[in-house]
């Protein structure tokens, strides 16, 4: 029992990981229950079929997804303002910015640049089209 | 400025080198690690979110998908993350034995997982759906495919966590290489809950 007390003596004593919290079995039960319901919900939606608005149900769907993914953040990942000074929340937001930059900018340049290069609309103009 | 060159730099500067404690920034560089993989899949991300709805005439998402058996992979991925969980809570509390268990039970479920998406890939590839069919599914293949190849690495990891724990016990770099993997293991999560909500269920809708 004396290396056990060492050990957790040891972590926490240099705290090396500055901040971080462990968790317990109560934390980790909360974000496994909570992920279970936030799964089950989307999903569930989908198989029967989904709402009669296709955009409310994706809209839906992605919002059940972020707030897991804040979920699993919290509970999983032990994310918080405090660790490491700070750092590692200022990179997450970092990465999140860059993320949201990417991903809706593709998606919206394609998007125009798809509609705008249409075959059906130079049919017309070149007489092929019907 | 003239006052700088009057004292000696030590007042100044620091001439010694810092002594951290060995590993003291491994958690904030491994972090970072994630940010930067994170960011691999944004991209992936993007691609498929571009390329979703090029299907070259080919079958599309609700052709292909059973989203009966992505709910059981997202169970054996969520299940996964909470006994990684108790890994670390028993190894927090200096329990060997019960670290390297919920270690293996964490293994069982991550081959589990790979077991069911190599099953989905065969059958896709199999019905004329590879990668090569259309640029849906070639971003389909690359994305959930990097994924894959991530919990294949992380349950290698785990193998090799295993064996150096059961060697070396529950030593200050075996609890840092248990913090780095547990990480790892959490962030593949929040990838997946991106990758059935975006890939899956966005597509059957």
């Amino acid at each position: 029992m004396s290396a056990h007390t060492h050990d957790t003596h040891h972590h926490d004593d240099h705290g090396h990981d500055g901040g971080h919290d462990h968790g317990t079995y109560k934390s980790y039960f909360t974000g496994f229950v909570l992920s279970v319901i936030l799964t089950a919900i989307p999903f569930a939606l989908v198989m029967a079929g989904g709402l009669e608005s296709r955009v409310i149900t994706m809209l839906l769907v992605v919002g059940f997804a972020a707030v897991q993914i804040v979920v699993h953040m919290v509970y999983f990942l032990h994310m918080n303002t405090r660790s490491d000074e700070g750092w590692t929340f200022m990179s997450l937001i970092f990465t999140i910015i860059i993320l949201v930059v990417v991903l809706a900018g593709s998606i919206w340049v394609m998007y125009h640049m798809n509609t705008n290069m249409m075959p059906t609309m130079d049919h017309e103009a070149l007489g092929i089209g019907s | 400025m003239s006052t700088v060159h009057t004292t000696s730099p030590g007042d100044f500067w620091e001439t010694d080198p810092h002594h951290h404690e060995e590993g003291a920034s491994t958690g904030i560089g491994f972090w970072v690690y994630l940010m930067s993989d994170c960011l691999m899949f944004a991209v992936l991300f993007a691609v498929y979110g571009v390329l979703s709805g090029s299907y070259a005439a080919g079958p599309g998402p609700k052709d292909l998908f059973d989203l009966e058996l992505v709910a059981l992979n997202t169970a054996f991925l969520l299940i996964s993350s909470i006994t990684f969980g108790f890994a670390m809570l028993a190894m927090f509390k200096g329990n060997q034995k019960s670290t390297l268990l919920w270690l293996a039970v964490t293994l069982l479920f991550g081959l589990c997982f790979l077991s069911v998406e190599i099953y989905e890939f065969r059958h896709l590839i199999h019905v004329g759906a590879g990668p090569q069919r259309s640029a849906f599914l070639s971003a389909f293949f690359a994305l959930v495919g990097t994924h894959g190849l991530h919990v294949t690495f992380g349950s290698i990891w785990l193998v090799v966590l295993m064996v150096q724990i059961s060697q070396r016990g529950l030593i200050p770099a075996n609890q840092r290489r248990m913090m780095c993997l547990s990480m790892f293991w959490h962030f593949l999560d929040v990838v997946w809950i991106g990758v059935f909500t975006f890939v899956y269920l966005m597509g059957m809708i």
